[in-house]
């Protein structure tokens, strides 16, 4: 489970994708928006991505977590357009037969993500906005 | 031969566009592409050192020469100070 969605996103989905009988572990990482950034109060923001790529890199990022750690199942979602704060930008779930495992590979997903991902973030806040470059 | 070239984010709010199609010169390299997009938008010119290009959604080096057909995009960093493996170039999926 690998895609890009418009809507809210919630991690029970993720959990069962992943919940299987031979993973006694499933470790989930939520990226959720932040009410005050950088010396300001964030009123919203607006995710943009460049889709296909950013599939595709998903996909990548998977697929490297598998092989590195021999799993199997990771699901990763991420949200775009406009994202108010509190709300949940990008979830990860890794199931895996042991916790250190999927502690490990969870927090590699997330990490990676962030750095071949083609998914911006503008931050708006009162009399202002701008494109950040690190991401949720 | 015809490319078709996307920006994104703080690159698209320079350039104005979010697509463009080109009719360009056979031999020229992604990074030309790209300097020319900075000669015709100077604001361009402080991405200059940490863009990352991709075409046909991978990401490729500067001196890659572009196809007919090809999509071409200029990513913004998408990650603030760790920089990682950015920079480590994937080679062209045709």
């Amino acid at each position: 489970m690998i895609d890009i969605v418009e809507t809210d996103l919630e991690l029970e989905p993720l959990v069962q994708h992943v919940r299987k009988n031979s993973n006694g572990a499933v470790v989930t990482f939520l990226g959720v928006v932040r009410g005050f950034s950088r010396g300001r109060n964030v009123l919203y923001l607006e995710y943009e991505a460049y889709r296909d790529m950013a599939i595709r890199k998903m996909h990548q990022v998977a697929d490297e977590a598998r092989e590195k750690w021999a799993i199997d199942d990771i699901a990763m979602l991420h949200r775009v357009g406009h994202l108010e704060v509190g709300e949940r930008s990008v979830a990860i779930a890794v199931g895996a037969p042991h916790r250190k495992v999927a502690f490990e590979a969870c927090e590699y997903a997330i990490d990676r993500l962030k750095e071949i991902v083609p998914i911006w973030k503008k931050e708006v806040w009162e009399g202002g906005e701008a494109w950040i470059d690190d991401r949720p | 031969m015809k490319v078709r070239t996307k920006f994104f984010a703080a690159i698209k709010d320079i350039v104005g566009a979010s697509e463009v199609e080109l009719d360009l010169s056979p031999g020229i390299t992604a990074g030309d592409l790209f300097q020319s997009y900075c000669r015709r938008h100077p604001p361009l010119e402080r991405y200059a050192n940490n863009i990352m290009i991709s075409v046909n959604l991978e990401f490729v080096p500067p001196e890659t020469r572009l196809d007919d057909g090809d999509e071409i995009a200029f990513i913004p960093p998408v990650s603030g100070g760790s920089r990682g493996d950015r920079g480590h170039h994937h080679d062209r999926h045709r």
